[in-house]
């Protein structure tokens, strides 16, 4: 088979049978990517992934673009990417359209309303693991702690009408995750690499 | 137009959100409070459809809004949009993996930015905390604060999730007895 439908429908599986993606896709890839294609091997997917998790954007995409642009260049790194979503989105759209039709039920209704509590509860799992990784001195601690103080402002807190609009925006960037990610990368440039300049 | 638009608000969410489909909730608050698109209560519905449906998250969610904003094109614009930042900037990267790997400069500033991005996540989940569990309006329209049966429900699933050896279950599991006991309970 020619190498980019080839990738197309290898990503295509990929997604299809992952649920949460991220770290529960890295089995399903060693297995196709490694064991079945030979397009990387074990210590270049492990290297994907690091990468793919520091970089902007969905994990399971950017190992797609990785892996595909390795085998057949850009076109490749496209390609495998289109597969990687296109599962996802068919079935996404089914679903909504399917659920449209439904939303109005009150047995849905109360459907959903247990499922946003069976939701919060496992946001929260995910976001204790998440923390034990990334939060583990002083200075990340205190990001931790301004970042959400910042954010959570922003979501909960009602600026008065009586504060003037130049105001107004000043708070509406602060708050914002946007400003907050950038301000935190840079804080975390002059924190650690100045500081250990001459080690490098 | 509202498919460009819905195509760039993507592209931010993609370009700004690092580590995965969860990062992506904190741009996708502030996107439905900016636009309107979709209240916080159908973002927790969203997340429970994308977390209990194969593929990336991230992508999910993004099909998922598009889909509600602007019907099948919109779903199909909002993906794009979202993918679209990361294979530009793998691409590049691409050329010099080994260098990136290795360059202290970007360790550094990611040493900051995962922890701002897991405080992010924290503000998300205090967000979707506060429509499910509390400030319920009843059908007489009057409120109450405490809406015990989902408090008491979000607990027994953190237990089970955090504590027993239940925690091997797919979220999916999960999902489906939350919804199970909404219907039951008529929360």
């Amino acid at each position: 088979m020619h190498i980019l439908p080839e990738l197309f429908l290898s990503f295509a599986k990929i997604g299809v049978m992952t649920f949460g993606g991220g770290y529960a896709m890295l089995p399903i890839m060693q297995r196709e990517l490694v064991e079945n294609k030979g397009w990387a091997t074990e210590d270049q997917l492990a290297d994907y992934y690091a990468v793919g998790q520091c970089t902007p954007g969905i994990i399971a995409v950017n190992t797609a673009t990785f892996v595909g642009q390795s085998q057949a260049g850009a076109a490749g790194g496209i390609v495998a990417t289109l597969g990687v979503v296109f599962p996802s989105i068919v079935i996404i759209l089914l679903i909504a359209a399917f659920l449209r039709n439904f939303m109005h039920l009150e047995a849905v209704g109360h459907a959903f309303n247990g499922v946003r509590a069976g939701v919060t509860a496992l946001i929260l799992t995910s976001v204790i693991k998440l923390f034990k990784g990334a939060v583990k001195d002083t200075f990340t601690r205190i990001v931790y702690v301004v970042v959400l103080a910042l954010a959570a402002a922003g979501n909960f807190v009602n600026m008065p009408v009586s504060v003037p609009a130049a105001g107004l925006t000043v708070w509406n960037i602060v708050t914002s995750p946007v400003f907050l990610v950038i301000a935190a990368g840079a804080a975390g440039f002059a924190a650690r690499f100045r500081k250990g300049g001459q080690k490098i | 137009m509202i498919l460009l638009r819905l195509f760039f608000e993507f592209c931010k969410v993609g370009l700004f959100s690092v580590g995965g489909g969860l990062a992506t909730i904190p741009f996708l608050t502030d996107l439905g409070r900016r636009t309107g698109w979709f209240s916080h209560g159908q973002l927790a519905d969203m997340i429970a459809i994308s977390e209990s449906t194969p593929g990336p998250m991230g992508v999910n969610m993004a099909t998922y809004v598009g889909f509600t904003t602007a019907g099948v094109p919109g779903g199909i614009a909002a993906t794009l949009g979202l993918v679209f930042p990361s294979v530009i900037i793998i691409l590049i990267i691409a050329q010099f993996l080994q260098k990136f790997r290795q360059s202290k400069a970007v360790d550094a500033v990611f040493y900051g930015l995962r922890a701002a991005s897991v405080a992010l996540i924290t503000a998300a989940l205090l967000q979707v905390a506060r429509i499910a569990l509390f400030n319920r309006t009843l059908p007489d329209g009057s409120t109450q604060l405490f809406h015990w049966p989902a408090i008491l429900l979000a607990a027994a699933v953190f237990v089970c999730v955090k504590f027993t050896p239940l925690k091997k279950w797919h979220p999916i599991v999960f999902i489906a007895i939350s919804a199970a006991a909404g219907i039951v309970f008529s929360m």
